[in-house]
């Protein structure tokens, strides 16, 4: 109803312009010509150059590393995620409000610290770690396993965050009938919640693996710089860089940029299509 | 309502979520908390007394509260332009804004430096005004800068999208100037938003690691934030060093986000009991 009024839509009148002009060369500044520049660099011997620049043994290893240890935190983190959720949504229990705070501790914590942090605890000269590496043999700092335990606590609230408000609004009449004609409780969980649920979580892991994928604060702490074994493409950009291997520093990075756009896109149209009305 | 058979699964899965979280989440933020103690309250001051510590705290809240400024203003004016006005290419907008948000930090670092560094494009140019960007803090104070674009926008658009129109219209018949319109009806509704994205802003620009590190170079004393100074503390084994200002750090963070968040929520409450 109140669209009809005033929308100022054709000729805008010119303090709006002005706004426009200035946002619109904002953006283009800040954001469109460094990634122009970073194409144009990363193509300028051309793509049998820059596909030998990404094929070669180290760089190739550091961004399949990249590549599974993010989608191996995906999943991990879409199926808790689920869980946390329905948890705060649909149980009360003591403690349940000061844990659901704690779900946006790693949005305001910087990444650096969440790798100073796991390093403390899982270390090979801490506690813990020394614990799981003897008894056990699972070492996790300065290997995969505490790269993904990184992703995973920097993309803890994402999923999380998507589903809440989407089951908050599921119509809990539905379960009521289901179970009153006899239901058990996880046919009511996969035919009747888990339908509502699945573009949020598609959406949310989709965002969370795009982040994952140029993670490099906490990684790079954790993982440490070894190439071949615990080198991801972010330390191997690095790296490229301090060693003024400008094309191979572009060739990945453009990698990076193209994977997590690509990723991006999805989720967004995911999102737009099928999010909001379910 | 719930049955009692329900209640055992629903317990187990209680308590799969307070274990996940504890070992995740609760595990290492103690763990970092009784590591800044472990050599004693003595050694813990003497971290924070070291001059480098003080001079990267002090860079990184430089830089941070002028992103944070500039944020506000262009963030704000972004945000107004994807809601309330209607153009072609708005989509492209749209679309490019969420793109600091997933390019890796260290990228970001790299591209400026194609751009202002030694060879870089802009070079010629920077050289004959005598501009230093690269390995300085205009380019450290540039790459948080994009890091940090989406957050302000992201939190102004939904709250730009439900203001009620209708008092605008009302005060501009009633003869109201555009600035009267915005400091009396606009401003009032998007003030929490507005402080909750510029103390996200101010936590992302704190934090910012990989890109100031490619950029900034992490020179002591003159290009080193707090975050470089954590890593180098790290490189050099002074372990209680890099805790001490990791928990400074990263405490601070948390409290201004939190703060932030129930600020946000006190408004709203207010806003709705006034409204009832």
């Amino acid at each position: 109803m109140e669209i009809s009024i005033g929308q100022t839509q054709g000729k805008a009148r010119w303090p709006a312009l002005i706004i426009r002009v200035i946002s619109i060369l904002y953006v283009l500044v800040m954001i469109f010509i460094p990634l122009v520049v970073i194409f144009q660099d990363g193509f300028r011997q051309g793509i049998s150059e820059f596909w030998h620049q990404i094929t070669l043994p180290i760089a190739r290893h550091a961004i399949l590393l990249t590549l599974w240890t993010s989608a191996l935190m995906t999943v991990i983190n879409a199926v808790m995620g689920v869980i946390t959720a329905y948890v705060f949504v649909r149980y009360e229990f003591p403690g349940k409000r000061l844990l659901n705070a704690i779900v946006d501790l790693p949005l305001a914590i910087p990444t650096l610290v969440t790798g100073v942090m796991l390093v403390m605890l899982y270390g090979p000269q801490e506690t813990l770690g020394r614990f799981l590496s003897e008894k056990i043999g699972l070492n996790i700092i300065f290997a995969p396993p505490g790269i993904v335990i990184s992703l995973l606590f920097i993309s803890f609230p994402f999923v999380v965050r998507a589903i809440q408000p989407v089951l908050q609004d599921l119509d809990l009449e539905q379960e009521r009938a289901a179970a009153t004609l006899g239901a058990k409780p996880c046919v009511i969980f996969r035919r009747i919640v888990l339908p509502a649920l699945i573009v949020p979580v598609l959406s949310g892991s989709l965002l969370s693996f795009s982040r994952a994928v140029g993670e490099f604060g906490a990684v790079v702490i954790v993982a440490g710089n070894i190439p071949l074994k615990t080198q991801t493409a972010a330390v191997y950009v690095l790296g490229a860089v301090e060693s003024e291997n400008q094309l191979g520093a572009s060739a990945i990075s453009i990698v990076l940029i193209a994977i997590s756009l690509l990723v991006l896109i999805i989720a967004n149209t995911l999102h737009k299509h099928w999010g909001v009305h379910r | 309502m719930k049955a009692t058979k329900i209640t055992w699964s629903a317990w187990g899965l209680i308590a799969i979520t307070v274990l996940y979280m504890g070992f995740l989440i609760i595990a290492p933020v103690a763990t970092l908390i009784q590591g800044a103690f472990q050599n004693g309250v003595n050694a813990l001051w003497q971290s924070l007394q070291a001059p480098a510590l003080r001079q990267s705290l002090w860079l990184s809240l430089q830089i941070a509260l002028l992103v944070v400024i500039i944020q506000a203003v262009f963030g704000s004016l972004i945000a107004w332009v994807i809601v309330r006005q209607n153009f072609k290419g708005k989509w492209i907008l749209n679309g490019i804004l969420d793109i600091p948000f997933a390019i890796s930090p260290v990228v970001v670092g790299y591209m400026l430096l194609l751009l202002f560094g030694r060879n870089g494009l802009l070079s010629p140019a920077l050289d004959l005004f005598n501009i230093r960007v690269a390995f300085a803090i205009p380019g450290m104070f540039l790459a948080t800068l994009f890091v940090c674009l989406p957050f302000m926008i992201r939190e102004m658009v939904p709250v730009i999208q439900n203001l009620d129109r209708q008092q605008e219209f009302a005060a501009e018949t009633l003869g109201a100037t555009s600035w009267t319109i915005f400091s009396r009806i606009i401003f009032p509704q998007i003030k929490s938003a507005l402080i909750y994205g510029m103390t996200l802003t101010l936590a992302r620009a704190l934090g910012e690691f990989g890109a100031v590190l490619v950029i900034g170079g992490g020179v002591q004393g003159r290009t080193e934030t707090t975050t470089l100074y954590i890593f180098r503390a790290l490189e050099e084994r002074r372990t209680t060093d890099a805790y001490t200002a990791s928990i400074l750090l990263g405490s601070f963070s948390v409290l201004i986000v939190f703060l932030a968040d129930w600020f946000k929520r006190w408004q709203t409450r207010k806003s709705q009991q006034s409204v009832g």
